[in-house]
């Protein structure tokens, strides 16, 4: 199945990028921005299709590598549970 | 007595690191980062650059590499460690020094020459340093903005472990003279066992008066005093010959 992680700085760590896009967008005539936070997207492709085992694995790789918790948040979100119609689980049924 | 100094796919600073450490009279050699073994070396340095590309995150890769356990080990047993640019950053990762290093706070790649007034002189990479001495040393980087949390930060400037602070000409500390938004101005940081030590700038790009600065020799020196004893090095002539590859 597929797994993503979202990796963002933390709120109290200052994140200019996010503010110069921020800015940026306000030039463009895009009114009522208000705060903007950049961020990192893991799209990840598991073997496995245990959700449990999915999202511990992905737990696991967040605080080991993609994120660093000193200065980073993560949010991890299962993909295509096996109904949407996509994806890897869909994939594997099919060839069953 | 040798130094090791470590590099990766990517490190572009481990010669002039060598060269630095054979100016001042001490042995040195490169050890690449697949090796498994350190081979005895005495203190190790972490070379600049940007080891794997920098993707993910500056040193998030790099601190997996296979002689990162060894340089674990030696830098939990006492060793000296030098962390110099992509090496600081190396070392926040790995959690070898507490925090970590944001992106500019100007978001600008800054290479430039940078002042900087050492605090402590009590530990393997100052010591032959004066108290207060206002150093002239050249960074290059993007994410070089250190950060802590408030806490992390309390801990840190209660333990002594802020080694020199950014600077202007004569001393003076605020923004203006802060280069890449570091808080607190940190500009060398240590562990709270004194053995690791990491910063931004390059002291082994400035080892002689032609170079603009001589102000980074002191740090190799210092190193010298701290592994041998002695104060003056053998080598007082630039080398001719450069480390072998």
């Amino acid at each position: 199945m597929r797994g993503q992680v979202v990796v963002r700085l933390k709120r109290e760590v200052l994140d200019p990028q996010g503010v110069t896009i921020g800015k940026a967008l306000d030039n463009l005539g895009y009114e009522g921005v208000g705060s903007l936070r950049q961020g990192k997207v893991f799209d990840v492709e598991l073997e496995t299709n245990d959700p449990a085992a999915a999202r511990s694995a992905l737990e696991s790789m967040a605080r080991d590598l993609l994120a660093n918790p000193v200065i980073e948040d993560y949010e991890i979100q299962l993909l295509d549970e096996g109904s949407a119609g996509e994806g890897l689980v869909t994939e594997e049924e099919g060839r069953a | 007595m040798r130094v090791g100094v470590v590099y990766y796919p990517g490190s572009n600073c481990e010669q002039d690191a060598v060269y630095a450490c054979r100016l001042v009279g001490l042995d040195a050699e490169l050890v690449w980062h697949k090796q498994e073994s350190l081979d005895g070396c005495d203190a190790l340095i972490l070379a600049g650059g940007f080891s794997y590309g920098d993707h993910l995150r500056c040193g998030a890769i790099a601190q997996f590499s296979p002689v990162m356990k060894q340089v674990e080990r030696f830098a939990s047993d006492g060793g000296p460690v030098l962390g110099i640019c992509n090496g600081f950053q190396i070392l926040v990762e790995m959690g070898l020094l507490p925090g970590a290093l944001l992106a500019n706070d100007g978001l600008k790649f800054r290479c430039q020459d940078t002042r900087m007034q050492v605090e402590k002189t009590d530990s393997p990479f100052t010591n032959a340093y004066a108290e207060g001495q206002i150093l002239r040393l050249n960074m290059a980087h993007y994410e070089g903005n250190y950060f802590a949390d408030e806490a992390t930060l309390a801990d840190i400037e209660q333990h002594q472990q802020v080694v020199m602070r950014f600077c202007g000409p004569n001393g003076e500390r605020g923004a203006e003279h802060n280069p890449n938004g570091s808080i607190n101005d940190i500009a060398a940081l240590r562990n709270r066992a004194g053995n690791v030590m990491g910063l931004m700038p390059h002291p082994e790009r400035v080892l002689t008066p032609e170079l603009g600065s001589a102000d980074g020799r002191l740090m190799f020196e210092s190193l010298r005093v701290a592994l041998t004893g002695m104060a003056s090095a053998e080598n007082t002539e630039p080398l001719e010959v450069i480390a072998d590859v």
